[in-house]
């Protein structure tokens, strides 16, 4: 019996690491197929970082509270530490290194930059990504509905006013010169 | 892990014409500043020795300037290469810092305590303007004219009035010249700052947005296992039997160093998964949970602190006290915090042979390498700690724990090794900002003058105990605590607690005598760039137009510490139910003059973020088994739906040098809203969190 630890693991009841392997799945991450091990249980967050070397993603607290890990799966905001293998397969995902487009950075990423709205950055790919999904759905969102859309976002460094502008920006130059989300 | 080639011994180990700058950075100009002995306390306090500062400019302009300090999150990467940027007169996007990394740059205590601005700029500032004078000499051979005759900018010298200009990068050809501070060149004055003050971009922008940018719990060396720590369950508490260890298995073992017992395996889960299986045996330990908390800690008087004590009497408290018309005893109590970085600590340790190296985000690395070079029984000089990109510390990363175990693992294994704390790790095994008491006891005369100030802070630090009041008669001490729990730094310490203290009593005094809150301040106070910031924070708030409305409250705050004074206006709105609304929060910040006003405004806010948090909501919760709510989801941290709105209003004084700005701004957060809700409530909050449950209560405990 293979159980999902909160880090990610995958432990045996004698705490050896059992690896069960039954073949390959395959992944859709920023438009590229990858195979990996048939570990329905393993989180996306591991898989990503660790199997995929795309650490863009962080780890922050393995149980949904702090929304460092934030991808897109199906263009939606979601928690690749609360998701498994079993649950993305076939699903198409974009992190933070698939966001960047052929026309350089998105709207969202050139106003965080522009703004200086991060502080050890720990929190920016998440927060960009989740703003990012946001403003494709709402537009023309307030600021105080930018904030409730960021709320499940932590930046420890306090940045909210600076990230808020720079969400706020990004929208005005979406919606006004057209630039891509 | 772009880092420059390892040098045969550390740098700050070796004599400057020793160290091989020219052979890794290529060939060109270094200027160096000297090391600073421990100077005596100045204007702004505590002077802790620093290890110079060394720059080079190569054949190609580009600046590569050494510091010892680290850029975890606060942004002086970016202010202190504007300040070599303005002393060398170059493009900011010319200059290269290169931080904490023990085998290159100088010697430095730490980053903590405000001090990368009042220390490492100065020596940066005094070896960039040392370099700037060396161009102009060697400009000046060329060009056969006097060195004051040499005009530079944007990285270029020419003959004052005649063109061409010569490039730096040209001067500098052939060359491997090394030049020494001599005190002749001083840096220029800010007053006359051309670069530094104005709004920069970050030239790292594009990292931070597009996730390449690489934090240490995202490196990897090719080979590399994972560890973990055996943890005891309490603090404290020692391994009183193990057993047999298992045998290693493949790739896998654990291993036992003295106290300390691990293991390494291909993930995480598996080395931990291997210490869970242990049959280990703990001492017990008897502590004390939250109910006995503080007659534990006035009980257990720690040996230790005289590093954070600090004492200052005068005149006759008691006599002046009993005297008094107005008088107040009260005992303000702060709870334990954790600093809930959003990257957990992490280190990566690799051998190379019989050295080692250590990337791990720290605040300390030349402490780090001290701490792992004895652990391991190497020479320190063996031993090269590197800090990359780190997600945040706030005080919360400066011990070596992750570091040291993973260099152990690392050469049991024989292979690099990572260690990582997952979030419970983080809040289990690091360290909190210690629980405090004050106790205060004072008194106002008839004018509305203080004239008895007794303050005697238990286990919270001594910084910001004096405190900026003038009182004739007045008894002022700290004492720290054996805690129960670990503690440790934080961001502005000890200030927190004891501007919550002293601005809390003030408030109360001043209510007392029917006094203003802000009259009653300018009567006490004779500090003038305090008062300043308590005027303009006054006139941006509209303090003196507030009116009165029911359920609608106003508190002043102020303080200073390390160099940077603050005063903060709180508005709240407490609803018929008692639930507590902050408002807004409005300020004055000067610390001197501003280098990178983008930066210091993010700092501040930020500041005022993260001490909404202490304020309201944060404690750590325990029992005699240990803490409790060990989880993000138990532990509340602000997130943006608790913010109010913050009015930063930013005083640039160049007639002062800069002074750090990460702590002080938070200092006055906590008191102005515990003031505002006695405003509006008339209930008196003295510990902190004010309003853990989100309601006022309906007395005050």
């Amino acid at each position: 019996m293979v159980r999902r630890r909160r880090d990610g693991a995958a432990a045996g009841p004698a705490g050896a690491t059992v690896t069960r392997v039954h073949g390959v799945t395959s992944l859709r991450v920023n438009g590229t197929v990858h195979e990996v091990p048939t570990l329905p249980d393993r989180t996306l967050l591991r898989i990503l970082r660790s199997e995929l070397g795309l650490t863009g993603t962080k780890y922050g607290c393995g149980e949904g509270e702090c929304g460092a890990c934030t991808v897109l799966v199906r263009g939606a905001a979601a928690l690749a530490c609360r998701l498994t293998l079993g649950e993305v397969a076939g699903a198409e995902i974009t992190t933070i290194e698939g966001l960047r487009g052929a026309s350089g950075l998105t709207a969202v990423q050139r106003a965080f930059a522009e703004i200086g709205a991060y502080q050890c950055g720990y929190c920016t790919p998440g927060m960009v990504l989740r703003a990012t999904a946001f403003l494709r759905e709402r537009p023309e969102p307030t600021r105080a509905e930018i904030a409730g859309a960021l709320n499940g976002n932590l930046c420890r460094c306090c940045g909210y006013g600076r990230i808020l502008d720079a969400v706020e920006r990004a929208a005005v130059r979406a919606r006004e010169n057209g630039e891509p989300l | 892990m772009s880092e420059l080639p390892r040098p045969r011994r550390p740098w700050d180990r070796t004599p400057a014409g020793e160290r091989e700058y020219f052979d890794l950075l290529g060939g060109g100009l270094v200027a160096l500043q000297p090391p600073r002995d421990r100077a005596p306390p100045g204007p702004g306090g505590w002077q802790p020795p620093h290890g110079g500062a060394w720059l080079h400019i190569g054949i190609d302009g580009r600046v590569r300037a050494f510091s010892g300090k680290v850029e975890v999150g606060q942004g002086t990467r970016t202010a202190l290469a504007l300040v070599v940027a303005e002393e060398l007169r170059v493009p900011v996007g010319r200059v290269e810092l290169v931080m904490g990394d023990t085998d290159l740059c100088p010697w430095d205590i730490g980053t903590f305590g405000s001090r990368s601005m009042p220390d490492a700029a100065p020596a940066l500032a005094s070896a960039a303007a040392r370099a700037l004078g060396e161009l102009r000499a060697i400009a000046a051979a060329r060009l056969e004219c006097d060195p004051s005759e040499v005009d530079a900018d944007e990285g270029e010298v020419w003959l004052a009035g005649r063109s061409p200009a010569i490039s730096y990068g040209e001067l500098v050809a052939g060359e491997r010249r090394l030049v020494s501070a001599d005190g002749q060149t001083a840096p220029g004055r800010p007053t006359g700052w051309s670069r530094a003050g104005r709004a920069t971009i970050d030239p790292l922008a594009e990292e931070y947005v597009t996730g390449e940018r690489r934090f240490g719990s995202d490196l990897s060396r090719p080979g590399m296992l994972h560890g973990a720590i055996l943890w005891p369950p309490t603090h404290g508490a020692r391994i009183r039997s193990l057993g047999d260890l298992p045998p290693p298995e493949g790739e896998a073992r654990v291993v036992r160093e003295g106290e300390f017992v691990g293991a390494v395996a291909g993930s995480a889960g598996a080395a931990r998964a291997l210490l869970r299986q242990l049959p280990v045996e703990w001492t017990a330990s008897q502590l004390p949970g939250e109910a006995e908390i503080e007659g534990y800690l006035r009980s257990h008087p720690s040996t230790g602190d005289e590093w954070d004590r600090e004492e200052d009497a005068a005149g006759d408290v008691d006599a002046a006290f009993a005297a008094a018309p107005v008088r107040l005893e009260a005992t303000y109590r702060s709870a334990y915090v954790a600093h809930v970085p959003l990257e957990p600590h992490c280190a990566l340790a690799e051998w190379t042979g019989d050295r080692a190296t250590i990337w791990v985000g720290t605040q300390t690395p030349f402490r780090v390498r001290s701490e792992a070079a004895r652990a391991l029984g190497v020479p320190e000089t063996d031993v090269r700690v590197i800090v990359p990109p780190t997600g945040s510390g706030f005080g919360g990363k400066h011990g070596g724990a992750v570091a040291i175990a993973a260099a152990r693992l690392a050469r049991a294994a024989g292979r690099p090794v990572r260690v990582a704390f997952d979030r419970e790790e983080e809040f289990r095994h690091g360290y909190f900002r210690p629980m405090s008491l004050v106790d205060v006891r004072a008194a106002v005369d008839r004018s509305g003058r203080l004239v008895a100030w007794e303050f005697f802070n238990v286990n919270g630090g001594s910084a910001s105990l004096l405190g900026p009041y003038r009182v004739p008669n007045r008894r002022v001490r700290n004492v720290l605590a054996d805690s129960p729990l670990p503690q440790g730094s934080y961001r502005a310490l000890a200030a927190n607690p004891n501007t919550f203290a002293r601005e809390s009593a003030v408030d109360e005094l001043a209510r007392a005598s029917g006094l203003d809150p802000l009259a009653f301040r300018e009567r006490n106070l004779d500090d003038p760039r305090l008062l300043r910031v308590l005027y303009r924070a006054a006139e941006r708030a509209g303090w003196a137009t507030r009116t009165q409305c029911p359920g609608r409250g106003w508190g002043l705050a102020a303080g200073y510490e390390k160099g940077g004074r603050i005063a903060t206006i709180a508005e709240v709105s407490v609803d018929g139910d008692r639930r507590l609304r902050v408002e807004r929060l409005v300020s004055a910040f000067e610390a001197g003059a501003i280098v990178h006003p983008d930066n210091l405004r993010s700092q501040v806010e930020g500041a005022h973020g993260m001490a909404l948090g202490g304020a309201l909501f944060e404690a750590v919760h325990f029992t005699s088994a240990g803490v409790k709510n060990a989880r993000l989801s138990e532990y509340r941290v602000p997130r943006f739906l608790d913010l109010p709105r913050i009015e930063v209003d930013l005083v640039d004084d160049r007639e002062f040098p800069s002074a750090g700005a990460g702590e002080s701004p938070m200092i006055a957060v906590a008191p102005a809203i515990a003031n505002a809700i006695f405003d509006a409530t008339g209930v008196r909050c003295r510990s902190l969190p004010l309003v853990p449950e989100g309601r006022v209560p309906s007395a005050g405990p």
